[in-house]
């Protein structure tokens, strides 16, 4: 495969404007230059400055700092979101479309039902059973992914479980699990990989669908859903405070988007 | 001699359709020791199912067998897939027809020669398979086999991996190989090396084999017997010599004269 010039200034770009985000919210798990949450009343709405250079928001807390913050917590449910949602719907998928059968069948029509619903509505309804907060989210999120990840697999593995090397496997002797994750799985990874980066777009949209409604990431903790909601009704009156978070998870989902359709 | 392969009243009857189709009918078929058997019909009369038998490898729900495979003390049709195992790889090997699809793209031709020996003999440490993949590689005449080990199949033509798919059968000295036409995608001089190739390892080895075909000419230079199938029923089966000469169904006689007249 011969990579076009442009492609690989998509692919820079998506690194570069992943990087832009990631880099901070990496930082902000363990470190960020204000404490997040507790509030300083003269500093309210205070304008950008040296020392805050994003201003503060309403309860005078510094925006830069809970950006940091907040997409480090959306960073971290959308991994642990594709990474249990992709690791439960792989191993669905493999053994479905492995065995086939009656239990291929049952399974798969029941990730039919749930697959006919969008995801997020999905979470909305665990969300609803299981709280806000934000390990809820992710529990939530996980679930609802887990469908479409399977639906992928099962695809790709049926794909390669009629070739002639699987087959061969077979005929040397090779037990079941050493076909499906030694043979098969490292032959469907282009597939793998570009859906879960797609899926970790999708899990920071969703938090951010989520927390906006209120019933995600619960204050005075900041996720960039969160901050967005709080931002509403200061909308006209202090646009910034909607404006960084937005553009936070903005630049994330596009770099991500830009990385994953280069990899496929 | 002792007999290798006992195939006796082999039936095999599809039911993934409302109608039960049967493909193969009534089948026998004796293979003895360091034998070269042939088995020629045109498209669609059952080798391959035939084939897939009695390596054990046709364990759909939907396919119905009669009959007896013994190979060498295992009933091929009915033992579990543990003691199948046991054999596959090990005293029988199977090569196919296409050897663009027969080996796993992304594993080096090393990594999947050595598959049988990691499987059947893990006393063996690295470096001993190694060398005996090397060993193989160089029986099948690949030149630089050192090269080929550490090539991805992508990098080699197709008479190559066909060369490479016969010496990842022999890696472990099976007593049976089963090849379903491996020449038939190859061009007319690599056919005849391929051969050749097969009368080597039947001579070095002392191996059986099962040789698929439809080309009458080439089951005529390598084999010893020759069984000729049509719908799923052997017609007529002998010595090659006699079949030749004195064809006695009117198929079989169809077959022959419709080999090209080569002048030399
Ligand atoms: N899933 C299936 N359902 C019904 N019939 C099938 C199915 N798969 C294969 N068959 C039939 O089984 C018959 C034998 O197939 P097989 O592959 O053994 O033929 P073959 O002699 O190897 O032919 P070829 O020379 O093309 O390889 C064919 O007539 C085919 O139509
Ligand atoms: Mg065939």
């Amino acid at each position: 495969m011969k990579k076009t010039e442009k492609h690989n200034y998509n692919l820079i770009l998506g690194i570069v404007l992943t990087a832009i985000v990631l880099i901070p919210a990496v930082i902000g798990i363990f470190y960020t230059p204000y404490d997040t949450e507790s509030m300083n009343l003269a500093l309210k709405m205070a304008s950008p400055s040296f020392s805050h250079p994003m201003g503060c928001d309403n309860y005078g807390r510094d925006i830069f700092s809970r950006i940091m913050k907040g997409s480090s917590i959306t960073f971290l449910i959308g991994v642990g979101t594709v990474f249990w949602g992709s690791l439960i719907g792989t191993l669905v998928g493999a053994f479905t479309a492995y065995y086939g059968g009656v239990v291929d069948e049952i399974l798969m029509r029941v990730n039919d039902v749930i697959f006919s619903f969008p995801s997020l509505l999905l979470a909305l309804v665990f969300v609803a059973i299981l709280g806000p907060g934000t390990y809820q989210v992710l529990f939530a999120l996980a679930i609802a992914f887990i469908p479409s990840y399977a639906r992928v697999v099962r695809g790709e593995f049926l794909r390669q479980k009629s070739m002639d090397y699987v087959q061969l496997a077979r005929l040397a002797g090779a037990k079941d699990l050493r076909i499906m994750f030694v043979h098969i799985l490292p032959n469907i990874r282009k597939v793998l990989i570009s859906s879960i980066l797609i899926g970790f777009n999708n899990a920071v949209l969703a938090e951010a669908g989520l927390s906006f409604l209120g019933i995600g990431v619960s204050p005075p903790k900041a996720s960039l859903g969160s901050m967005l909601s709080d931002a509403q009704t200061y909308l006209f009156s202090k646009p910034e405070l909607a404006l960084f978070p937005g553009l936070t998870i903005i630049i994330m989902v596009l770099g991500i988007s830009l990385i994953s359709k280069e990899v496929a | 001699m002792k007999r290798i392969l006992r195939v006796e009243n082999l039936s095999i009857e599809f039911h993934d359709h409302a109608l039960a189709e049967k493909v193969v009918t009534d089948l026998n078929l004796d293979i003895f020791e360091g034998e070269i058997v042939g088995l020629v019909g045109e498209s669609g009369s059952g080798k391959s199912l035939t084939a897939m038998a009695a390596a054990g490898l046709l364990s759909r729900h939907d396919i119905k067998k009669s009959g007896i495979i013994d190979f060498d003390g295992t009933d091929m049709l009915s033992a579990e897939r543990a003691e199948l195992r046991k054999v596959q790889g090990n005293k029988l090997s199977v090569i196919f027809q296409e050897p663009m699809t027969s080996l796993n793209p992304l594993k080096k031709i090393g990594w999947q020669v050595e598959e049988s020996m990691k499987i059947h003999m893990p006393e063996m440490t690295a470096s001993e398979r190694k060398n005996r993949a090397l060993e193989v590689l160089l029986q099948v005449e690949l030149k630089e086999p050192e090269r080929v080990y550490n090539s991805y199949p992508h990098q080699l033509s197709g008479g190559m991996r066909q060369r490479v798919m016969i010496a990842a059968a022999m890696a472990i000295t099976p007593k049976l190989l089963i090849a379903d036409e491996p020449t038939t995608a190859l061009d007319v001089t690599v056919q005849m090396e391929i051969i050749e190739l097969l009368k080597d390892i039947r001579k070095t080895y002392g191996t059986s084999i099962l040789f698929i075909s439809h080309d009458l000419s080439l089951v005529s230079i390598l084999c010893d017997r020759v069984a000729v199938m049509k719908n799923g029923v052997i017609v007529e089966s002998g010595n090659v010599r006699e079949i030749f000469d004195f064809p006695k169904h009117e198929y079989t006689k169809k077959l022959i004269a419709s080999i090209p007249v080569v002048e030399l």
